[in-house]
Formats: C-alpha cells, structure tokens, sequence
C-alpha cells in the first residue's frame, strides 16, 4: 500500500533527526533513503511533496554549505547576536 | 553625517579614472546609512590588512524557501556594528531587464527601508542584487518585494534563476524569443527554483543568436543559442554600397570568416553556406546587407560552468537546431530526463557538465534517449563516440578466434 506524504515525512524527519551532527543530508539522499525503506510503497512525487512538507512546516530547514541540505533548525555557527 | 565617514585612503585609490566606482556609490549612500558607512570601515581595514573580515551564513533564509539569501557576516561586529549582519538578497529579474521606473523605486524604497540601500543591478546570476540586511529584516523585505510581484531567485544547488538576452524586444537578431522561453521556465520551474534538490547548482541561460551575449556558452549548464538551418540572407546592393564607402569586404569580412565559407568578386558576395558555422562575424561587419536565414529555432548546448572544483568548461552540442516554439515541450523533456538522471547518479557539488565527462557522453546519451550526432563532437579525433556494440555481436570474438 502506498505510504502517505505524511509518513514519508515523518521518516525523512528522524532521518534527519538521526543523521543531525554526524552527516548533512541532501534532499536527494533522503529520497533515496526512503525509497530503500519503503520500496515501491513510494515514489520520488511523493518524496518531493513530504521534503516540502517538513521545510513549510518548518520543522526542518534549508541550508547552505557548499551544496544544499536539510537540516533541523539550528542556531548559525557563524551568526551574530 | 558625511563628516563621519571613515578615513578610506586605500579605498580612495578606486575612486580615481574615468570608470564608475563602487566605493564613490557606498560613499553617497553611506550619508544616509549608517550600514554602509561600517562597510566602508570594514573594508578600507580589510584592504590594509589584507585580509577578509566576511563570515558566510548558510542558513538564513525566508520560510519555505531553499535559496535567494546569501547569508552574511561581519567576523568584526563590535567594531563596525552596522554590518553585523550584512545578507544578500537575490531578487529574480523580469526577462531582458526590463522594468518601468515605477518598479524600480518601488525596488529601491524597500531596499533603503529594509536595507543597506545598496543594489548591484544585475548580479553575474542576472539577478537583482540587494546587499546587506538583517536576519530580522528578510522576510518584511520578502513580504513587501511579493506585493509588488517581485519573487526571490535561486542560489545553492537548486535551479538558478534562468537569465535571457534582451532578445526581439531589442535585437534584430534574435532567432527565437529569449524572453518568453525564459520566463515559461522561470514559472514551468518553480519548485526546482526555490528547493534545492539538485546535487549542485543549474544554470539556463537564453541567447537569441551566436553572437551570445549572454556568454551562455560559457556559463550556462544548458544554454539555449538562437541559429537558423537556411542561408544567410543577403543583399548584395548594400554589399557593394559597404564596399563603395570605402570598406575592405575581402579583408575585413571575407579573409575573416573562421570556415572561409565567401569570397568576393568586387561585384557580389558568394556564400557556400554548408560551410558556414554561423559566426555572425559577417553579419555584425555588414548589418544593413546580411541577416540570419528565415528559417531559425536554436542550439541546445549542455555543461559549461565557471572553474570551481574543476576548471572552466563550454557547453557542447545536445541538439544542433530546433524550433523554439510554446509549450516548448522538446526542452521540457530532456530536461526533466537530464535532471531525473543526474540527481541520481551525480555526486555532490558536481555541475553537470562534469557529470557527463565522468560517465561519458556516449552513456549520458543513451540514459536520457537522445541520438548522438556528428555536431556532438566537441573535440575531433578526441571523442569519435564509435558505438561497436552496435558493430561486433555477441559471438563475434569466436568466430573470429575459429577463423584464425
């Protein structure tokens, strides 16, 4: 059966959870995490829309360093006061 | 306020000659804005100590969005507190460049509310370029930019905001229109735009003819350069007018030509078109008597990128022509081929054209359906992409032992 925009994104959110620290991940590599995990119950529309999910909800967010990743909202190392 | 400008005796140096002066701009907007006044400090320090004094943000950003922020730090905040955050804003450009003054003040007014009040129009991108605001201050800066149909562009790895010629609106030599391509691929490409999905960054850049003045084929990871397939088309009264008011035709346009295609008779000009590779070179030396052929569309040339990781690259030859005609469906779907096979299989932080000389273009071709042709060749002798699975069977080897 084919998995919900929401269950992937919950998926891709402890991934990103998991990795937070120890590997940056790109939006690609979430999608091909999820598609290992869950097979043929996802497809990368599906993938696409629970990444757009997780970045409007703002539980996770974009950044930037050297190439784009996903990350948890994290206060900038470089950031001022 | 002018009187507290800080002493820039090493800055000052770039205000002399005869060009515009970037350092002359900060000054006069340092007179109203005390952010621009700490930049000038901060960089006649960087200058005389030379060194960088810049921290760079990678996670500033409006919400929703992927790109468009550059984030950006004084790595001296106490010392010059006005540039503590100093961020930039991509804003994407309307196709061409064009605005009315209207949206242009209207750009401004938020810019100097919301900013620095420094612009720089336009980024190498093509973009608006807004330099120096707040965290704070992004997302008003964002709201306000939306009410006046202004959107942000692209930056990490995503799809850069496309960027054109100013095509037929102001080019007689425009094959095909730079502006409306560009803008169908700026809306047809939005989420690709704003959410960096890609292993690295994309560039789309439309010329309308081969004198590129985009420099697309430098730049662009798909360049899309107007042409024609028929024959220049000449008028050869006004060949012999050019040649009457004392223009050298044999020198200056014949002797000229890369693929030595004319020659010039004192009387009419011969063209074997077949050879011509479509220079412009006679075109632009005698523009009241050549034009491009009737017949025109565009080169699709894929994998030019500037010297980052590897060194510079020009695009090379996808599609020698085709028409470029609304809904642009051709394009659209090797696209969508191009990037479904190179966020799979691509590395990080790896342009396309990089990808594609890793794997080969012979398997690229073949991943994304396309026939090579003999315009692929970038380089002869070098890549003749000879395909011998198509020569030598399964079995062939034996036979051949057998035989020997």
């Amino acid at each position: 059966m084919a998995k919900s925009v929401e269950e992937v994104a919950e998926a891709m959110f402890n991934m990103v959870k998991d990795a937070a620290g120890q590997k940056k991940l790109k939006p690609m590599d979430l999608t091909k995490n999820v598609m290992q995990l869950f097979g043929d119950e996802v497809d990368k529309q599906i993938c696409k829309e629970a990444i757009k999910q997780l970045i409007n909800s703002g539980r996770c967010v974009y950044t930037y360093f050297g190439g784009s990743y996903v990350e948890l909202p994290h206060r900038e190392g470089a950031a001022n006061d | 306020m002018a009187d507290n400008l800080p002493q820039t005796p090493l800055l000052n140096e770039l205000e002399k000659g005869a060009w515009p002066s970037f350092v002359k701009e900060i000054k006069m907007a340092a007179k109203r804005s005390p952010m621009c006044r700490d930049l000038l400090g901060q960089l006649e320090q960087s200058y005389r100590e030379k060194i960088g004094y810049w921290k760079h943000g990678g996670i500033v950003g409006v919400m929703g969005y992927g790109g468009g922020v550059i984030g950006r730090y004084s790595a001296l905040p106490d010392k010059y507190p006005g540039i503590s955050h100093f961020h930039t804003m991509r804003i994407n450009q309307p196709a061409g460049w064009f605005y009315t003054s209207k949206a242009l003040r209207s750009i401004c007014d938020i810019w100097e509310k919301h900013g620095s009040g420094l612009t720089n129009m336009h980024g190498s991108t093509g973009d608006i370029i807004l330099l120096g605001t707040t965290t704070a201050h992004l997302e008003p800066t964002f709201a306000e930019l939306a009410k006046i149909d202004f959107d942000i562009g692209g930056s990490g790895s995503d799809l850069r905001t496309p960027s054109c010629c100013c095509g037929m609106a102001r080019c007689e030599w425009a094959c095909y229109d730079t502006m409306a391509l560009t803008y169908d691929l700026t809306m047809h490409y939005q989420d690709e735009l704003h959410r960096p999905a890609f292993p690295y960054k994309f560039k789309f850049k439309m010329s309308g003819c081969p004198n590129d003045c985009v420099a697309s084929i430098a730049r662009a990871d798909m360049s899309i350069i107007g042409t024609w397939r028929d024959d220049i088309q000449v008028d050869q009264e006004a060949v012999r007018e050019y040649a009457k008011r004392g223009m050298d035709i044999t020198s200056d346009v014949v002797n000229n030509c890369p693929s030595k295609c004319m020659d010039w008779d004192g009387k009419e000009l011969h063209i074997e078109n077949s050879f011509c590779v479509r220079c412009m070179h006679c075109i632009n030396v005698m523009p009241k008597a050549l034009r491009p052929g009737k017949d025109r569309g565009a080169t699709i040339l894929i994998g030019a990128k500037a010297p980052i990781i590897e060194g510079a690259m020009l695009s090379s030859v996808l599609f020698p022509f085709i028409k470029i005609e609304p809904p642009y469906t051709q394009i659209k779907n090797t696209v969508d081929k191009i990037w479904d096979l190179w966020c799979e299989e691509g590395k990080n932080r790896e342009r396309v054209g990089e990808f594609i000389q890793r794997v080969g273009l012979g398997n690229f071709l073949e991943a994304i359906d396309v026939e090579p042709v003999p315009e692929m060749v970038a380089h002869p002798r070098e890549n003749p992409y000879v395909f011998y699975e198509e020569y030598f069977e399964e079995g062939d080897d034996e036979e051949e032992e057998e035989e020997s």
